[in-house]
């Protein structure tokens, strides 16, 4: 099943996309994962990063292709990604842990040390996690950034959060 | 009689970048827009827009219609609000209701910048209350900051409505699922990613059957398709839901452009029927002009250069531009278009809009 059907990147899309960081690179520290995967005319990513890592280049529509030396897993690209595509994962968070800061445009916002679930790109709960981080500065445009400590192998699944809300 | 420069019927993205455009040039404007702000789905918009760094990319509509507006306002466009146009006359007379008074607004030249509309579809129970159109919930949640309903079954998979999905989660609303008749989903990928990780599921093949419910909606039925479009049985499924929106795509709102004799084509790519119009967004008519989802349903980024290429060409024939300055500007807009309808999303839009131009070149 692909993104065209179901909505949701499969493992093979996944592993092709020229934004994903490899295995090697992401054992060095934290690095940006860049999950856009159709040929959209889009490329605010490419200004936002200072380092350089990130280019979309000539046509438009062309996929962002990382440069994985050059990025130092700051996720300034996080928040300006209009399709939330970009997370930054952890490997080296801890010996056990990971972690993954992804955008999240909902009330209320998580505190730090709040224990969640770890939701998979179809919003499966897959394991529990804990919030390590939430920023949210005028320069992201009200697109706050959840960092979220996981078990390291479920780093490459966890793609959002869930817990219980008291409204 | 009034008489004005340039008469802009539609104070959306188009229509407001057609004005700005031309007012900057020195044109005298009247912008009329029916609803009580201008600005079109600008405002009901509260995502980031996609597209490059020069077409406001990574910003949000409604922060870019309110730079928009601040535009209009400082280059001295007059705006007349809760004005309705009912009719395009010859001599490019527009008739206005405006303050209550009906106004024959006299104009060199118009812009027909008014949009399109939601397009329905029926079924059993369709006009039950509960059952709306994408726009409207837009209008509620995002404007009004009312939500229609708790439980939502979405029609449509296109970008409409898939962001509409999302801004009900935002909003506190249930989205119960997506279903779509086509075998794949519409809309840009990473709309759909959005929703899928917050558990929504998107159901292909699969359509609105019936609404059911005591004077409301209070269920839905949905049906799965076979590779003719034909229902199969047995693959009906019912939804507790309390709200049913419709997000089937839009049509070209072109009546003002069909009372003024221009010439139309149909081009299912960009929503039905759309008046001929060339590379200066002029139609058949000479002197009325078209931008935006009038002239093929598209986005707003597109609009928006669409406008500006409008209200650059007007600029020109009434001498306040010269060919030189016009001929730069234009082809740095074309070159934006292109960029905005290249990529697998785009290729029809812009094979279409290619050959709307051809016609009226002929």
């Amino acid at each position: 099943m692909t993104l065209e059907q179901t909505g949701v990147l499969s493992r093979e899309e996944l592993a092709k996309l020229p934004g994903m960081p490899s295995e090697e690179r992401m054992r060095r520290g934290p690095v940006v994962v860049i999950e856009c995967g159709q040929e959209i005319p889009c490329n605010p990513c490419e200004a936002l990063c200072r380092q350089g890592a990130i280019s979309v280049g000539d046509p438009i529509t062309n996929l962002p292709v990382l440069d994985e030396d050059k990025c130092t897993g700051c996720g300034l690209c996080i928040a300006g990604c209009p399709g939330q595509a970009i997370f930054v994962v952890d490997m080296t968070y801890s010996e056990q842990e990971a972690t993954v800061a992804m955008p999240y445009e909902f009330l209320p916002l998580p505190e730090k040390g709040q224990v969640v679930e770890g939701l998979d790109r179809e919003g499966r709960a897959i394991c529990s996690g804990r919030v390590v981080k939430v920023v949210n500065p005028k320069a992201f445009d009200r697109t706050p950034v959840v960092t979220v400590a996981v078990p390291q192998d479920c780093a490459m699944s966890v793609r959002n959060i869930a817990w219980q809300k008291q409204r | 009689m009034t008489t004005t420069e340039f008469a802009v019927v539609g104070g959306g993205p188009a229509g407001l970048s057609a004005a700005i455009e031309a007012a900057r040039a020195g044109v005298q404007v009247l912008l009329i827009d029916e609803n009580e702000r201008p600005g079109g789905q600008l405002f009901k918009q509260i995502h980031k827009f996609f597209g490059s760094k020069a077409q406001r990319a990574g910003v949000r509509g409604i922060d870019i219609g309110t730079q928009l507006l601040g535009e209009v306002e400082a280059n001295g466009v007059q705006v007349w609000l809760n004005s309705v146009v009912w009719g395009l006359f010859s001599e490019r007379t527009v008739g206005v209701i405006h303050e209550r008074k009906n106004y024959s607004v006299e104009a060199a030249k118009v812009l027909l910048a008014t949009g399109a509309m939601e397009n329905p579809l029926a079924f059993p129970g369709w006009t039950l209350p509960g059952v709306m159109g994408g726009g409207a919930i837009q209008t509620l949640v995002n404007v009004h900051r009312v939500l229609p309903g708790k439980r939502v079954l979405m029609v449509g998979s296109g970008n409409v409505g898939l962001i509409v999905s999302y801004q009900l989660l935002q909003a506190g609303a249930e989205v119960v699922g997506v279903v779509e008749a086509l075998p794949k989903v519409g809309g840009y990928g990473v709309h759909a990613s959005k929703l899928r990780r917050q558990g929504v599921p998107i159901w292909t093949r699969r359509t609105i059957k019936a609404a059911e419910g005591n004077g409301k909606v209070e269920r839905a039925i949905t049906v799965a398709l076979d590779e003719h479009w034909k229902e199969v049985p047995g693959t009906e499924q019912v939804l507790n839901v309390d709200v049913i929106c419709l997000a089937l795509g839009l049509t070209p709102l072109a009546e003002l452009a069909w009372m003024a004799g221009c010439k139309f084509d149909y081009i299912p790519a960009l929503g039905g029927h759309v008046p001929v119009h060339d590379a200066d967004m002029q139609t058949t008519v000479p002197g009325i002009y078209v931008a935006g989802d009038v002239s093929g349903i598209e986005e707003a980024s597109t609009a928006m250069e669409e406008g500006r290429l409008a209200g650059i060409a007007v600029a020109q024939s009434l001498g306040k531009l010269g060919a030189e300055e016009a001929r730069k500007k234009k082809e740095e807009i074309y070159a934006g278009l292109e960029e905005l309808r290249s990529g697998p999303f785009g290729e029809a839009r812009r094979n279409a809009k290619e050959t709307v131009h051809a016609r009226a070149e002929r």
